[in-house]
């Protein structure tokens, strides 16, 4: 390695420190989840697992994680198919507004949520009339995942470049098939790792939401907003919350494992 | 340009959108309330079917279902007389009362005084037929036919009860027991960092208060009508007050947090906050100054829209109650509408919030929307509306 | 292997397509650009049309009446410039503290850690991202109150925790952003080909002078695109401030409460056009340090 043993020590040094800072109120949410004291005393003044009892029996939690878990599959999937669409549109061809295309896909994301938040409430609600509901905040939500699944497949796409599709054709194979046997195989693992982001951030999405969701549906960061303050739910979000850390080390690691190259599979950011 | 041409379809497909959204003024109006106009819209002639649900705008601890404290629940008795499954949303300040129920999601509001003639004049909600609420002949008789919930003598909702906002103070933390508004205004407080005052603009009229018993040279005789000068005055004791707030409360239930942990320990309250702090065995007080207080007087009111009027009318029938009304009462800190109610709290509670007491009930300030007509009768200046208000408050918050 | 079946039809659709690449792009690009360029942008011309417009602050019923009013009164009052004021110097600091403290973390993952720790350690990174941005906001809240962890951690040193305010907000938000910074950076290092470093070390240069003049600069662009998350995320927060700002107010909290109290949406569209001007010419300076193909 050309970089002294120094600065490498010096490295360590700040990510370690950089993790504990990372992890410290993780932990600090976990540790809640089992304090007695439901107002988060520091020092716990004693530990249970009453929380836990009541997080597994609450039916609140249960739906919404339901509500969640089901607008995240459908925004991952709307996103899956309009992010690929446009991605192969502006790698493989060349045209005038190439920048502006790619600025607009990038903007749900670019711009503050609240903007986008009232902007697609006052749509939603004055000029199509819709109600706000499920569907709607499956909408919102695909506007800024197309962004995360974009960036990884154009990335892909510019790595791979068209030889293979090129000479596909030249075998003989037609646009749909070549899609379907040489390009969608490529791009798999792009587009799981894509997919993957466009579902966490859904999954965890709170300001866009509470804009576009009504009355009636309630996704996960809903009902941690509604129940975040009060006495007796507060430890059952925590609990809620630490359950949530735990099982995201499965899906992050397949993402990982899947991505192939470490960086290219994530670097959809946000 | 492909990029201009791009942006400008876009510009004119939004123009075209925009001109087909945003809602517009209401249809026809016919009545005046007083000073606006009022939309004529039909009552409800006779009860029919009930549709099997109802969504509940409400007050924290106004429908309490058992969720918040197993004790307090007396939605679930409603759910079981009626068939209709009560959805419950809680709000943190009338002007989040009123945009809520401006989506028509919901089909009974409590609406404040601040609120109520709002929802009126805008045609979210309709007036009500009393003969069809078989508990309202009990309600005391001052309550009804009242500026706030009537227009013209056609009442337009349910009394729920009246009470004041209080002073709360963590009694380990603040000693020598307060007794005046002072310790949340005066400068210089011992407790500056760590006071509290409610997050909306009408809390402007508490200062206004203070300034009626503090500095009476400024002639101020109602405090929910002030003209330029005297906002001036009130925007400025609230800026000394800034200086000295931890944070301000909407969400009451942040209130109860932060005097939890001793981030505030004295500021502006509920009954009903002090009540869940001290079942979380936080050493809390809270009492109304001498010099008095603003306060609320609540109206359920029933959507225009709505679909499930008849719940909706069930459900008013319900809350004012003898055993609902008292239980609220109780819970949320405030006097009943209905005199049977006291028959039913605990010993005292009707003698502790002046209920049925008239000369009581007209001392306290009740939350009222501000208008550019002098509440006070001036008729020589122009006082400051709502929307000036709400201008003002963000200048105070800064 | 055979994709015979309805091989009559499809390969007329498809050498169609193939014959026409201006058709190929034009079906590829329409359904996105409908729900982009139509939907989204639309529904943002229409919020900003709304800012032209005046409200009936009684019923608070929007009045289609054309008026700068909502602009004036933005520009005149000096409230808006002060909330203005600090919301961008809090996306600043957010940025500048979140920038110091990926870098080192990025590099190690870039560079000097062995394979099998890179694959831990984002893994690391990224699990956080999962617990909700509201649970670790309250956490935050927990600790830094009165009797939290942090007036805790720092009573043995004379200090006491900063309480609910601007540095709580920043600290937060610097907290919840900080995977988004790292990851950029993170990927734009690893791009960068150790030949180079090498190459610097071999014409004498010391870790030192390698890391400011090689690694920085290359890194920059990196940087920069996580910027632009921390950056606009801060813009718009209004949450974060709530729960730990105490008394702040930021520029999303002003949108918020004009949407969601005063239901005075014309005027919530005007404030909001100072965070979209500020992001839009935020982008347009960066496109040229080519941070936006690294996002």
């Amino acid at each position: 390695m050309t970089l002294s043993r120094g600065i490498r020590i010096t490295l360590v040094v700040f990510t370690l420190l950089t993790l504990v800072i990372v992890y410290a109120p993780l932990a600090l949410v976990v540790l809640n989840s089992f304090n007695t004291s439901k107002s988060f005393a520091w020092p716990p003044p004693d530990l249970t697992f009453r929380w836990w009892e009541a997080a597994a029996a609450s039916q609140g939690a249960r739906d919404a994680l339901l509500v969640s878990l089901q607008v995240a599959a459908l925004a991952t999937f709307v996103s899956l198919v309009l992010g690929t669409m446009a991605a192969l549109a502006l790698q493989r061809h060349r045209f005038f507004g190439r920048n502006a295309v790619s600025l607009l896909i990038i903007l749900p994301i670019a711009l503050p949520g609240i903007v986008t938040g009232i902007a697609l409430n006052n749509a939603f609600r004055t000029i199509f009339g819709w109600d706000l509901g499920f569907l709607t905040i499956v909408v919102a939500h695909a506007t800024f995942c197309i962004v995360t699944v974009f960036n990884n497949v154009q990335a892909r796409l510019r790595r791979l470049g068209g030889n293979l599709e090129e000479a596909s054709m030249d075998l003989g194979a037609g646009i749909f098939t070549t899609f379907r046997l040489v390009t969608f195989p490529m791009l798999r693992s792009a587009l799981l790792a894509g997919g993957l982001l466009a579902f966490g951030l859904s999954f965890d999405e709170i300001i866009v939401t509470t804009f576009t969701a009504g009355a009636e549906a309630q996704t996960l960061p809903i009902w941690i907003f509604n129940n975040m303050f009060r006495p007796n739910q507060a430890p059952v979000v925590n609990v809620v919350a630490a359950v949530l850390v735990l099982a995201s080390a499965i899906p992050i690691y397949f993402a990982q494992r899947l991505s192939g190259s470490t960086n290219q599979g994530l670097t959809g950011a946000r | 340009m492909r990029k201009t041409q791009l942006f400008a379809t876009a510009c004119a497909l939004a123009l075209v959108a925009a001109g087909c959204g945003t809602s517009d003024d209401n249809g026809t109006t016919s009545k005046t309330g007083g000073t606006f106009e009022v939309p004529d819209l039909p009552m409800l002639d006779s009860l029919g079917e009930n549709e099997g649900k109802v969504s509940i705008l409400a007050w924290p601890g106004y429908a309490e279902d058992g969720s918040a404290d197993p004790a307090y629940d007396w939605v679930t008795p409603f759910e079981k007389a009626t068939g209709c499954q009560a959805s419950i949303k809680t709000f943190g300040t009338s002007d989040e009362a009123v945009t809520l129920f401006k989506t028509g999601d919901y089909d009974v509001v409590s609406a404040s005084g601040d609120a109520s003639l709002r929802l009126i004049a805008s045609g979210d909600v309709e007036p009500v037929n009393t003969d069809l609420v078989d508990n309202y002949a009990d309600i005391y008789p001052f309550l009804k036919d009242r500026d706030w919930n009537s227009v013209d003598g056609q009442m337009y909702g349910v009394p729920h009860g009246y009470g004041a906002n209080l002073l709360m103070w963590r009694t380990d933390e603040v000693q020598p027991a307060p007794t005046s508004w002072s310790s949340v205004f005066e400068a210089g407080s011992p407790y500056a960092g760590k006071i509290t005052a409610y997050d909306s603009p009408i809390y402007i009229a508490d200062a206004a208060l203070y300034l009626m018993n503090t500095q009476p040279d400024l002639a101020i005789e109602h405090p929910y009508s002030l003209d330029e000068e005297q906002l001036q005055a009130a925007i400025d004791v609230l800026k000394v007050q800034k200086e000295m707030v931890s944070e301000y409360w909407s969400d009451y239930l942040k209130e109860v947090q932060a005097f939890t942990t001793g981030d505030s320990v004295i500021g502006t309250t509920w009954q009903v906050i002090a009540n869940v702090a001290e079942g979380e065995n936080v050493p809390v007080e809270a009492i109304l100054p001498d010099e008095g207080s603003t306060g609320w007087s609540d109206t359920w009111m029933v959507g225009a829209t709505s679909e499930n009027k008849n719940c909706a009318y069930a459900w008013m029938n319900h809350i004012v109650s003898p055993e609902a009304n008292a239980a609220v009462a109780e819970y949320f800190g405030e006097s009943p509408a209905n005199p049977k109610a006291c028959d039913l709290t605990s010993k005292g509670h009707c003698e502790t919030f002046h209920a049925g007491d008239e000369a009581y009930a007209d001392k306290i300030w009740y939350w009222t929307t501000p208008i550019e007509q002098c509440l006070d009768g001036r008729t020589d200046v122009k006082c400051t509306d709502y929307s000036r208000w709400t201008q003002a408050w963000t200048e105070v918050k800064g | 292997m055979d994709p015979g079946v309805d091989r009559g039809q499809g390969l007329t659709l498809s050498a169609t397509l193939h014959r026409h690449p201006g058709l190929r792009l034009g079906l590829l690009l329409t359904p996105p650009m409908l729900w982009l360029g139509v939907a989204y942008l639309g529904a943002l011309g229409a919020l900003f049309i709304t800012s032209l417009w005046g409200q009936d602050s009684f019923t608070g019923e929007v009045q289609r009446v054309w008026t700068l009013d909502n602009f004036r009164d933005l520009f005149q009052l000096e409230v808006y410039r002060t909330i203005t004021m600090r919301t961008l110097g809090t996306a600043a600091l957010v940025t500048i503290v979140d920038a110091v403290v990926a870098f080192p973390i990025a590099l190690y993952m870039a560079k000097v850690a062995s394979p099998r720790v890179q694959r831990l350690l984002v893994i690391a990174v990224l699990m956080p991202l999962w617990a909700s941005y509201l649970v670790k906001a309250f956490a935050w809240r927990g600790m830094l109150s009165e009797r939290g962890l942090v007036s805790w951690l720092a009573a043995p040193f004379g200090l006491d925790t900063p309480g609910y305010g601007l540095t709580a907000t920043i600290i937060t938000l610097a907290y919840l952003w900080l995977p988004f910074m790292i990851i950029p950076i993170y990927a734009g290092l690893e791009r960068l080909p150790d030949s180079l470093l090498e190459a610097s070390s071999d014409l004498g240069a010391r870790s030192g002078h390698t890391m400011r003049r090689v690694v920085l600069p290359m890194a920059f662009p990196a940087l920069v695109a996580g910027s632009i998350f921390t950056f606009s995320l801060s813009m718009g927060d209004y949450i974060a401030v709530r729960i730990v700002g105490g008394t702040n107010q930021m520029l999303g909290n002003v949108v918020y409460d004009n949407v969601g109290a005063a239901n005075n949406l014309p005027f919530a569209a005007a404030v909001a056009t100072i965070p979209v001007v500020i992001m839009l010419v935020y982008l347009a300076a960066v496109r040229r340090t080519g941070a936006l193909d690294n996002l």
